[in-house]
C-alpha cells in the first residue's frame, strides 16, 4: 500500500470511487452500444394489445401509429374496437390507471364484418383501395366481394362506396358463437336468502 | 382379474337408473315429421344435397361432409322434404340452426344397402371411409366425428381400444340397455374398430352397477373372434369421463392438453361401436339411436329406439308425459345435461337422455350463497383441479390465472357444484370462462393476421410509391439529359423563349401605337 494512501485517506477514497465509477461507466457504455435494441420494444408490446382493426377511430392511420403515439404519451382510451378490455390491459402494461373509453372516438360495439350487396356493386375499386387489410377482392368493372375471415370490420370501405352497397353485419350471430354467461355472484344479488325470495 | 386404479375425487349421487327399466328397448315409432339439424356433431356443418319437394328413401344422403372434421346426414325413413330453414335445436342457447324437415310417408322404404362381407381383408382406409360416409359421430354425448378419431394411427401407433360402457351419469341407461340387448354387435363393432386402428388390446369397460350388462358383455366377449377383456370397477361419478376411465383402467394419466391417442389409447362408446358395425357389415348409415326417456313426470319411462330428428314432443307423448308434475326438461343427464326451453326440438346423434323430473325429484337449485371456502369442491374434482380458485379467477376474468390453473382440464362433470354447500353454479362459471378464453384466442389469431396483412399492405404501398417516384426521377433525368445535349431542344426553354418573344412583340406593338 503506498504511503500517501495512509496519509491522505479522504483522497484515496475519492480516487477509489472515481475509479469504480469510470470502470462501470465504461462497461455500461459498451453494453449500450453492443446490445442496442432496434426500434422501440414498447411500441411492439402496445401494438400486440391493440385489436388491429386498423379503423383509424383513434385519429391515427392504423394501430401501429397509435401504438407509437401511446408510447410517446398519448391517452390509452381512444380505441373503441378494443373497448375496456384493451384499455385495462394497456393500463396493466404501462402501469397507469385504467380510464373509461373516450366517447369522442366512438362506442364499444360488437364486432362487424362488411358485406357487399353484389348485385349493386359497379366495380369501381374504391373500397378495395380503402381496405387497410386487403380483405376485398375484385377488379375494375368487375364485382367485388369481402373475404369475411380477413375483414376487421373497420367501416373504412363504407364511405367511399358511390352506390352505398356495403353493409356492416354482426360477425358473431350464429349458434357457434354463443357462449355461456358468467352467473351473477351471490354477493351482487338481492334476496340471497331463500325465505326472502319466497316472501317477495 | 386385472387390477383397476382409482381416480381422485368423484361423488356418489343417487343413481335412479332402475326407473327407466334398463334392458328393454321400446320403439318410439315413426313420427309424422322429422326435423334434422345439419349440425349434430363437433366440426363443420355438412352441405345440403337435397331440395324442398324432393322425395327421399331411408338411408339416402341429405347432406355431405364438408372438410375433414364433419359428418354427413342421412334420411332416417322415407318421405318428402318439406322445409329447409332455421329451427330450434337442442342446444343450451335455445337458438335456431339450419334444419331439414322430412314429412314421413310411413312406408319406411329404404335404399338397398350393401356392406362388406369380409371386412377383415379390407384396408383400414377403406373402412374409415365407410365409417365417415355413414355419418357416425361419437354417441356418448360430445359428438366428435368418429372417422377423425380413427385416423389416430397415422400420427402414432395405437395399442389399446377401450369401449366405454361406464355410463356413470345418474338416470341414463341407454348404453346399459344396448349392452344387454346387443352385446354381440358391440363386440363385433369393437373388433372392426380394433382392425382399423391396428390395436392388439380391446378393453370392454363396464361399471359394477350394471350386472346384467356385464354378464351379457362377458358372454359376447367369450364368443368373439379375438381376445376382448371385460373389465369392471366400482361405481363412482364421473368414472366414464374418457381421461378418468383411462386412469382407472391403466393407471396412466392423459397429459394436460393431450389426447388419449398420446398414450396409444382410443376410447369409443358402445353405441358408436354398434353404429360402426352397422356401417361396415350392412352399409347402414347412422339414422337412429337409443334414447333414455326418464323422470317421474312420465307414465312410461324407458329406453326408446328413436329415429334421429324425432321431435322430443313426440317422444314425450309416447312415454306418457304428465305436464302438471314437471317444471324442467333436460337434454342429457342431471349432472352434465342442459335445460331445454321447449320440447319443440328434435333428437340428434348426441341425445342420450331426455330427463323430465318432477319438482320433488330434482328441485330447482336454491339461490347461490357466498363461497365459504370449505374446499369440498377440490376434494370432489376428478381432474385434481382447484375449483375454488378457478371460481375466483373466472369471476375476475383473469385469463392468465385460469390458464395457469388448467381450466382446460375441467371436464364440466358438475361434481364440484353437486357438493357445494353454497349451491354455487361452479360449472357455469367454468363454461363461461372457457368460452371467454376461446374467444380471446380466436381474436388473438385474428388480430395477428390483420397485423400481418396491414403491414404487408403498408409495405406494398411504400414499394409502389417508391417505384412511381423512381419512374418520375428517371423521366426527369432523361429530359434534363436531352436538354443538356442541345439547348434548343429543351422544350421548357423553348416554350419560355416563345413566350418571351410574344411578350416583346406585344410590348413593341403597344409602344408603336
Amino acid at each position: 500500500m503506498p504511503a500517501w494512501v495512509e496519509s491522505q485517506p479522504l483522497l484515496a477514497a475519492l480516487m477509489a470511487l472515481l475509479g469504480l465509477g469510470l470502470g462501470f461507466g465504461a462497461v455500461l457504455g459498451y453494453a449500450s452500444v453492443r446490445f442496442r435494441t432496434e426500434g422501440n420494444p414498447l411500441v411492439d408490446q402496445i401494438n400486440q394489445l391493440l385489436p388491429q382493426t386498423q379503423c383509424g377511430q383513434c385519429g391515427y392511420p392504423g394501430c401501429k401509429p397509435y401504438a407509437t403515439a401511446i408510447a410517446d404519451g398519448d391517452a390509452i382510451n381512444k380505441c373503441p374496437p378494443g373497448g375496456q378490455e384493451t384499455i385495462d390491459s394497456l393500463a396493466d402494461l404501462l402501469d397507469v390507471e385504467p380510464q373509461p373509453l373516450d366517447a369522442e372516438h366512438g362506442e364499444e360495439k360488437e364486432p362487424n364484418v362488411a358485406y357487399i350487396r353484389e348485385d349493386e356493386c359497379i366495380g369501381c375499386t374504391k373500397c378495395i383501395q380503402a381496405c387497410p387489410v386487403d380483405a376485398i377482392l375484385g377488379a375494375a368493372k368487375l364485382m367485388h366481394t369481402v373475404i369475411v375471415d380477413e375483414c376487421t370490420g373497420c367501416d373504412l370501405c363504407v364511405d367511399p362506396c358511390p352506390v352505398d352497397c356495403i353493409d356492416m353485419v354482426p360477425r358473431k350471430g350464429g349458434i357457434e358463437h354463443w357462449r355461456w354467461e358468467l352467473p351473477i355472484p351471490a354477493e351482487q344479488r338481492d334476496n340471497i336468502i331463500a325465505s326472502d325470495r319466497a316472501a317477495a | 382379474m386385472t387390477t383397476v386404479f382409482d381416480i381422485h375425487g368423484g361423488i356418489h349421487p343417487p343413481e335412479e337408473k332402475s326407473l327407466s327399466n334398463p334392458g328393454e328397448v321400446l320403439d318410439a315409432g315413426i313420427p309424422p315429421t322429422l326435423v334434422l339439424p345439419l349440425s349434430q356433431h363437433i366440426g363443420k356443418p355438412p352441405t345440403l344435397e337435397v331440395a324442398i319437394g324432393d322425395r327421399v328413401k331411408g338411408g339416402q344422403l341429405l347432406a355431405a361432409a364438408e372438410g375433414l372434421v364433419s359428418v354427413p346426414l342421412h334420411a332416417p325413413t322415407s318421405g318428402v322434404i318439406t322445409a329447409i330453414e332455421p329451427r330450434p335445436v337442442p342446444h343450451p342457447s335455445g337458438l335456431e340452426n339450419l334444419c331439414v324437415e322430412l314429412r314421413c310417408d310411413g312406408e319406411d322404404d329404404w335404399l338397398e344397402l350393401e356392406g362388406f362381407e369380409n371386412w377383415q381383408s379390407e384396408a383400414p382406409e377403406t373402412l374409415v371411409a365407410s365409417v365417415r360416409a355413414a355419418g357416425i359421430a361419437g354417441m356418448g354425448g360430445a359428438g366428435f366425428p368418429t372417422a377423425v378419431k380413427l385416423l389416430a394411427p397415422q400420427r402414432a401407433p395405437m395399442h389399446t381400444l377401450i369401449i366405454n360402457g361406464t355410463e356413470c351419469e345418474p338416470y341414463i341407461t341407454a348404453d346399459d340397455t344396448l349392452m344387454q340387448v346387443q352385446a354381440a354387435d358391440i363386440v363385433l363393432g369393437a373388433e372392426i374398430l380394433a382392425h382399423i386402428l391396428g390395436v392388439e388390446r380391446i378393453l370392454l369397460a363396464v361399471e359394477d352397477n350394471k350386472p346384467a350388462a356385464l354378464t351379457a358383455m362377458q358372454a359376447a366377449a367369450a364368443d368373439a373372434g379375438r381376445v376382448c377383456e371385460v373389465m369392471t370397477f366400482p361405481t363412482k361419478y364421473p368414472s366414464g369421463g374418457e381421461k378418468q376411465l383411462i386412469e382407472i383402467l391403466t393407471g396412466k394419466q392423459v397429459p394436460t392438453g393431450g389426447l388419449p391417442a398420446d398414450l396409444g389409447i382410443v376410447c369409443q362408446n358402445p353405441g358408436t361401436a354398434v353404429a360402426v358395425k352397422n356401417a361396415i357389415c350392412e352399409g347402414r348409415p347412422l339414422t337412429d339411436r337409443i334414447v333414455t326417456v326418464t323422470g317421474r313426470a312420465l307414465a312410461r319411462p324407458g329406453n326408446y329406439r328413436t329415429r334421429l330428428g324425432t321431435p322430443i314432443d313426440h317422444l314425450l307423448g309416447v312415454a306418457g308425459f304428465e305436464p302438471k308434475n314437471n317444471r324442467r326438461l333436460i337434454h342429457g343427464g342431471p349432472m352434465m345435461g342442459f335445460a331445454l326451453e321447449s320440447a319443440d326440438v328434435p333428437v340428434i346423434k348426441t341425445t342420450n337422455c331426455i330427463l323430465v323430473p318432477t319438482e320433488q325429484e330434482l328441485p330447482t337449485p336454491p339461490p347461490a350463497q357466498a363461497c365459504i371456502r370449505c374446499g369440498l369442491c377440490a376434494e370432489a374434482c376428478p381432474a385434481s383441479l382447484l375449483p375454488q380458485q378457478l371460481y375466483w379467477y373466472a369471476r375476475a376474468r383473469d385469463q392468465e390465472q385460469l390458464e395457469r390453473h388448467h381450466l382446460a382440464d375441467c371436464i364440466e362433470c358438475g361434481a364440484c357444484s353437486w357438493v357445494c354447500p353454497s349451491h354455487i353454479p361452479l360449472v357455469q362459471y367454468y363454461r363461461a370462462a372457457k368460452g371467454m378464453m376461446a374467444d380471446s384466442r380466436a381474436e388473438k389469431i385474428r388480430s395477428d393476421r390483420s397485423r400481418g396483412r396491414f403491414e404487408a399492405r403498408q409495405e406494398r404501398l411504400e414499394q409502389e410509391a417508391a417505384a412511381r417516384e423512381a419512374q418520375r426521377a428517371a423521366r426527369r433525368a432523361a429530359a434534363q439529359q436531352k436538354a443538356a445535349q442541345g439547348g434548343a431542344d429543351d422544350p421548357v426553354a423553348a416554350a419560355i423563349a416563345r413566350a418571351k418573344a410574344k411578350k416583346e412583340a406585344a410590348a413593341e406593338e403597344s409602344g408603336e401605337s
